[in-house]
């Protein structure tokens, strides 16, 4: 695989700064109570969707989880619509039914969000079967937690897809925490890797460098494409905030949190694009700028938006 | 028409909506090469091969919701859940996932799934193989929930339902794979329509709401009630989700009485639904109380079975209780 060019690292830069502001908004609109019911943020694991999704086009499809903002933003997702979404209100991608939790956009193959941990795994394998039944080189990512890989539907998804041969790719984001329990209260093994083995399924796993990432992901994309069957990756990543917004983390420790706080995936690239010439810090002032006001039109979008009348309220439940 | 058995109506109507659109696919446990636990699928995995009869592990929750994601995807899959009691491991996907995906994401999916299950007594096979969990299914927006009486029936609603855009529970009956009867051919392709009721019989005295198995068990007591000089109506719902509240209704309206019959637990079945509607609506129709007929609050005992599961006799009963008495 080739390194990445200037302009790839560049939109690596602008995606990860994309998806840690829209969250941050989220946080602050969500704090004001302008967004209602849960709030799950990935902030400190920017970089897994930004890689990933670097690979996608918009005919493959993704599965996300309830702590799914960034993969919709990486996978091309319109924030303008996504936060009326998330505003609950009628212009956004479902009508203001999803929020935050079920948010999809049927256009560019974002299958959802899933309120069930481990839920959307089995749903991305579904993509990867059509992909394989219509002959086309579509692939499927399904992106969870080292949380959902304690559920019968990770362990029933590795199986049908080995067998089968999916065009799918299991990524998953080995934050450490499974809501409130670290991973040494719900896994035996350390990685991820190891439950793969088990299926005959390659597996590696790659710390929150986005470069990594990149070089992982782009293997096992193509991989699938080829027809090659599935593989999974592994991001061992730091979730910063809690479970979900306004979660205190008590079970955690105001020092296990500060130390997840100090490995950022975003400024240890900014440091290695200046290192390495790539974009000096005015540029990266100008991304951070730019996709600020981004983030900024997008709320004032979703303010603007309507919410759906009650009488909406049984429209196209059945076709 | 043509005589066949129910099990081969199953098997036809798969056959004819494989061939007529090559979306429609098969998957499920030893659907395959073995050509289905009770043999509904013989024969289509030498004809379609296995990309299209889908061989899957024991894993209900996996292949179901991997069929609902080929569905979101464009395709029109078949699920078969061995047993309808194993279908209690596919929950996650019926109801958080297929039954939600249209609606949570703004209609934005259609999900055409059918899952086909077959449900009820008559095998001795104990509390883990026996269950009638239809009421469970019809609980759940987002989903239609059908059920098939007959080899005509079970053809034509099962057509009907894998052409159908929603998701569909499609239950059969293992007592009534073996049944003898007449079905369409596959020039005649007949489609019957969701949510439509089958008067089986008419009759002026009373109205037997019920389906599946308990059609026949229905029917049967009518004879026996013929002779003792009351007429009974049996109306066959076929889709218990949407059901038929017009037929229902039209057919209390004359007969002034109402008896509802399944083989599901009594207590909180689907006659508790048309029970409640039917005196929410149309209790100025009725003569004397509705009366309903169901298994007993139990799991199906191994050596009790017989005892266990309705019969013609206990809808006699339930007739006769209400032709007694009057409100």
């Amino acid at each position: 695989m080739n390194r990445p060019s200037k302009d790839m690292l560049t939109d690596f830069y602008t995606m990860m700064v994309r998806i840690r502001k829209v969250e941050e908004m989220l946080m602050e609109v969500f704090s004001r109570g302008e967004i209602l019911g849960f709030l799950h943020v990935s902030i400190g694991q920017e970089a897994a969707p930004a890689a990933v999704c670097a690979h996608l086009n918009a005919n493959d499809s993704i599965s996300t989880t309830h702590r799914g903002h960034g993969w919709a933003v990486a996978k091309g997702i319109e924030i303008r619509r996504a936060m009326a979404e998330l505003f609950g209100k009628k212009e956004g991608f479902c009508l203001g039914r999803s929020g935050s939790m079920h948010l999809a956009d049927a256009g560019i193959g974002i299958m959802g969000a899933n309120g069930i941990v481990g839920g959307g795994i089995p749903i991305a394998a579904g993509a990867a079967f059509a992909a394989q039944y219509k002959k086309t080189d579509h692939v499927a990512v399904a992106t969870f937690g080292e949380g959902a890989t304690g559920e019968g539907a990770f362990h029933e998804t590795m199986n049908l897809a080995a067998i089968r041969k999916l065009p799918l790719v299991f990524v998953c984001e080995n934050n450490g925490w499974a809501e409130f329990s670290p991973r040494t209260v719900h896994m035996p093994v350390e990685s991820v890797t190891s439950r793969a083995l088990a299926y005959d399924i390659p597996a590696v796993s790659v710390s929150n460098r986005v470069v990594e990432i990149y070089e992982a992901a782009g293997e096992a994309v193509r991989r699938a494409r080829e027809g090659k069957g599935p593989s999974l990756l592994e991001i061992r990543c730091n979730r910063w905030h809690g479970h979900y917004v306004g979660d205190a983390q008590k079970y955690r420790g105001k020092e296990k949190v500060e130390e997840a706080m100090a490995e950022d995936c975003i400024a240890d690239f900014e440091a290695e694009l200046i290192k390495g010439r790539v974009l000096k810090r005015k540029d990266l002032d100008r991304i951070q700028a730019e996709v600020s006001a981004e983030v900024e039109d997008a709320v004032n979008f979703a303010r603007q938006c309507t919410y759906p009348d009650v009488s909406e309220m049984l429209e196209g439940l059945y076709v | 028409m043509k005589e066949t058995r129910y099990i081969f109506a199953i098997k036809e109507a798969m056959e004819e909506e494989m061939e007529r659109d090559e979306n429609v696919f098969l998957i499920g446990e030893d659907v395959g090469l073995a050509g289905g636990s009770f043999g509904a699928s013989k024969g289509l995995y030498e004809k379609f091969g296995p990309e299209r009869v889908v061989d899957t592990p024991i894993s209900e929750l996996g292949f179901t919701s991997l069929a609902a994601g080929a569905a979101s995807c464009g395709l029109r899959p078949i699920v078969e859940i061995m047993f309808m009691d194993f279908v209690t491991c596919a929950m996650d996907s019926i109801v958080n996932q297929i039954a939600k995906m249209r609606y949570m994401f703004g209609n934005q999916y259609t999900v055409p799934v059918v899952v086909r299950m077959p449900e009820g007594g008559g095998l001795n096979a104990g509390p883990q193989h026996s269950q009638c969990l239809e009421a469970w299914f019809a609980h759940v927006p987002g989903l239609k929930v059908v059920m098939a009486a007959t080899p005509h029936d079970v053809k034509g609603l099962l057509k009907a339902s894998i052409r159908d855009d929603n998701p569909v529970i499609f239950i059969e009956n293992k007592t009534l794979h073996a049944m003898k009867g007449m079905a369409a051919e596959a020039d005649e392709d007949v489609v019957l329509p969701l949510g439509k009721a089958d008067v089986k019989l008419r009759g002026g005295d009373v109205t037997i709401v019920t389906a599946s198995r308990m059609v026949h068990e229905s029917l049967k007591a009518a004879k026996i009630l013929e002779q003792e000089g009351i007429g009974a109506e049996v109306v066959d719902l076929m889709t218990i989700q949407p059901w038929d509240r017009q037929t229902v209704f039209e057919s209390v309206a004359r007969t002034h009485r109402l008896v509802i019959a399944h083989e599901a637990v009594k207590q909180f079945g689907f006659g508790a639904e048309i029970a409640a509607a039917a005196a929410e609506e149309i209790l100025d129709e009725l003569d004397a109380p509705i009366v309903r007929v169901g298994a007993p609050f139990a799991p199906a005992s191994y050596s009790l079975e017989k005892y266990y599961v309705p019969s013609a006799d206990d809808v006699v009963a339930a007739v006769k209780s209400t032709m007694e008495r009057t409100l």
